[in-house]
């Protein structure tokens, strides 16, 4: 269980990882926020799961347990109310050769 | 061992927050900069649990992640709504210059 949990840990600071720095190197809004709300959803999960695989069977992990549904649930929801703010302000979206 | 490898984690996590928090800084519409607040608020609740789990006191702490997460949701959902309205950045465009 204790390295199940160090893996998933492991698992889920790869993905934080690579959401920021895909947050960073991508070229335009609407990329961006692909990057950063999908890497975010499943980093947050993966680091929670594992951290609750690390404490045992105890109400302390019934709670991260709830608390990484709750992140699954939410991200995504806020990413979609990001991106239509974005859509309904006619943010233009990068097309190929145009200026980084 | 183990609370070594949480540290590392907690620190590789911050380190993360740190690239985000560029994009916060120097990003050019507003909505990028809710975008690099909205990372960087799922980061903390991670970092806050691993905190939590250093010091040995989970039950302590997952209150305050818990929190912290409604917090960052709510607080996001707000940002996305109020500069839903068209027109509201090309107001404030026009008003910095």
């Amino acid at each position: 269980m204790t390295s199940l949990g160090f893996g998933l840990i492991a698992c889920g600071v790869f993905f934080f990882f690579t959401g920021a720095i895909g947050l960073i190197r991508f070229p335009d809004l609407y990329t961006r926020m692909h990057a950063a709300g999908k890497c975010d959803t499943l980093g947050g999960f993966l680091v929670l799961t594992g951290l609750a695989c690390l404490g045992g069977l105890t109400l302390a992990s019934l709670k991260i347990v709830m608390v990484a549904l709750f992140v699954l649930i939410t991200s995504p929801t806020a990413t979609h109310a990001i991106a239509r703010a974005a859509k309904r302000n006619d943010i233009a979206w990068w097309t190929r050769g145009d200026q980084r | 061992m183990p609370s070594a490898f949480l540290l590392a984690s907690a620190l590789a996590i911050l380190f993360a927050v740190l690239l985000s928090l560029y994009r916060v800084i120097s990003g050019p519409t507003i909505i990028d900069r809710i975008i690099g607040a909205n990372v960087i608020g799922t980061k903390t609740i991670a970092v806050i649990v691993l905190t939590g789990q250093l010091f040995g006191r989970v039950e302590f702490f997952i209150d305050v992640a818990l929190l912290y997460a409604l917090i960052n949701f709510i607080g996001t959902l707000a940002l996305a709504r109020y500069f839903e309205r068209k027109g509201v950045l090309a107001e404030r465009k026009q008003a910095t210059g």
